[in-house]
């Protein structure tokens, strides 16, 4: 009897540990295939100049920028609403109807997949109120599309903050605004940076989206306002290895673009793990 | 919704009763720094508390004893309105401070809890430096003055007992100190807005016997000042503190009377069992 429950555990062991593996195999191998043949084509010039020739040479510029630039009108965005609405059901939301319905909306917020994201942003940003396909429409259906991750993460790292922090203050005459913003926000602050950039990242890579909002097939120049069309980084990437007319040809560019893609990603989650350090460090948590 | 309808009603009735009485009983009721009446606490539909009547005298040491889950901590939290962010929270019945209904509409909390403070059963400093720990309540009431802070922290620390220990160190964080020290800090963040009460939620359950006689010494020198309520599960210590005694059993205020007499010849063979140690 023991010797079996002995085997068993060892069993259950292996097995959840080798499952654990795997998943680092799979990054493993995704960024080995991608670093391996990407990293050769990244150069200065590759990141700085726009495509050329058809395609076929030069860089992404263009791609890379307005990546950025779309990303910063996503953080804009979403970021102040979903703290706020996150604030609102930790903290003053009551346990009732219109709650548990606010809640089940996020949720399924969630759930949507990101082409429809992309369908209702064409219905709302570019035609209802009339920006056309743009940077500004894509920014805010990635906005939207963020929102309910940076809302649930928002609401997680609120949780987190014990109760005695609020009571401490409310006894000492605070009013609950004055609590939060002096006693709850500062503390909850570095995890919800965090779940905020990881957010954002995922968005920074979203294609369908954008596909219907306003990123273009190619744009040798910069986009003069919020209101051009743009290119972006995994649009690019799509293009090149799927719509060019020189698929083989283009193949290392493609490869660069993923990689970049990826630096990017990665940096975004690195910097979020940076500030948390940080901010943890400070307030000694 | 019940809540606001309740506390209308209270309201109410009170004015009622007020006018009802002679000018010169209204005067005795200002003496009491809190008298308690008719009180029902809810919590959605458990009933916490049961028709508590009590007079609590002002620069006197109440200690409220009973085994968990009496309602002793309850009762506490209705005199500074923390029960007020517990959701499902109704009651009936009225809780007058110096004569004024605290639950009336047109009571400002945020004032209610400067007037009346409260330490906590865990030391629950902020994560931020000791001085800023202290200044905190100042900092709401809009103080900026730095030397009229530093005044600030020193005598409230002092008071708390705690200045010689901390005073080349306030930038320090207040987390890293002990909890005994914790304690204290809480105790002087609460001083340092110049509260009128300082309610005590099992001051020093959390805490090791020296930090505990820290702490009952300081409620003894500071006595002069203030009106404490302290809940507590060591009858030692209510015997040692308080004045008067408060025994709560199952939402019931059993007795209420002189320590002394609490701990000598309790009227009641319930009080007697429990602190003689037969249940609790």
């Amino acid at each position: 009897m023991n010797k079996l429950r002995k085997i068993e555990h060892t069993l259950g062991y292996i097995s959840v540990t080798l499952c654990a593996v795997l998943v680092l195999l799979f990054l493993a191998v995704i960024l080995w295939d991608i670093v391996s043949k990407g990293s050769g084509v990244i150069s200065w010039s590759f990141i700085a100049d726009a495509p050329s020739e058809g395609m076929t040479a030069g860089g992404v510029f263009p791609a890379l920028m307005g990546t950025l630039f779309v990303t910063l009108i996503t953080i804009i965005f979403s970021f102040p609403i979903g703290v706020a609405a996150a604030i609102y059901l930790n903290e003053y939301a009551k346990m009732n109807f219109s709650t548990r319905l606010i809640r089940a909306s996020i949720r399924n917020l969630a759930g949507v997949p990101s082409i429809v994201y992309g369908l209702f942003g064409v219905a709302l940003f570019v035609q209802a109120m009339g920006m056309g396909r743009s940077i500004m429409a894509s920014g805010l259906t990635l906005g939207i599309l963020t929102l309910p991750w940076i809302i649930t993460t928002a609401e997680e790292s609120l949780k987190n903050i014990p109760k005695s922090f609020r009571d401490g203050s409310l006894a000492l005459g605070a009013t609950k605004w004055e609590t939060i913003q002096h006693n709850v926000l500062p503390y909850a602050m570095p995890g919800i940076l965090t779940g905020g950039i990881l957010g954002i990242s995922r968005a920074a890579g979203e294609t369908a989206p954008i596909l219907f909002t306003g990123v273009a097939f190619f744009l040798p120049d910069l986009p003069g306002s919020l209101f051009d069309q743009f290119m972006a980084l995994p649009y690019h990437l799509y293009i090149m290895s799927t719509q060019h007319h020189a698929i083989e040809l283009v193949r290392p560019i493609a490869y660069g673009t993923a990689f970049l893609l990826i630096v990017l990603v990665f940096g975004l989650n690195l910097g979020a793990i940076i500030i948390r350090y940080r901010l943890r460090k400070k307030f000694k948590m | 919704m019940e809540l606001v309808a309740e506390r209308e009603k209270v309201g109410e009735r009170e004015k009622v009763k007020q006018i009802k009485k002679p000018v010169i009983k209204q005067k005795t009721e200002v003496s009491y720094e809190f008298d308690i009446r008719n009180l029902d606490v809810f919590y959605g539909e458990a009933q916490i508390l049961k028709d508590i009547n009590m007079k609590i005298e002002p620069r006197s040491i109440t200690a409220l004893i009973g085994p968990s889950g009496c309602g002793k901590s309850t009762f506490l939290r209705m005199l500074n309105r923390m029960n007020d962010t517990i959701d499902g929270f109704s009651f009936n019945g009225t809780v007058l401070h110096k004569g004024g209904n605290i639950y009336e509409k047109k009571t400002v909390v945020e004032d209610l809890r400067k007037k009346v403070g409260m330490v906590f059963q865990k030391p629950n400093p902020f994560p931020k430096s000791i001085y800023e720990n202290v200044i905190y309540g100042l900092r709401l009431n809009g103080v900026r003055n730095k030397s009229i802070l530093d005044e600030a922290v020193e005598k409230s620390l002092k008071q708390a007992a705690l200045w010689n220990e901390v005073k080349d160190d306030l930038k320090k964080s207040a987390l890293a100190l002990s909890g005994g020290q914790q304690q204290r800090l809480c105790i002087a963040r609460t001083i340092a807005v110049e509260p009128e009460v300082i309610l005590m939620d099992e001051p020093a359950s959390a805490l090791d016997p020296i930090s505990t006689a820290k702490i009952e010494e300081l409620i003894f020198a500071l006595q002069e000042n203030y009106t404490f309520i302290v809940v507590t599960h060591n009858m030692h210590q209510a015997s040692r503190i308080s004045q008067k005694t408060a025994f709560f059993h199952m939402g019931d205020l059993i007795e209420y009377d002189d320590t002394e007499k609490i701990f000598t010849k309790p009227a009641q063979k319930l009080t007697e069992n429990y602190i003689t140690g037969r249940f609790g």
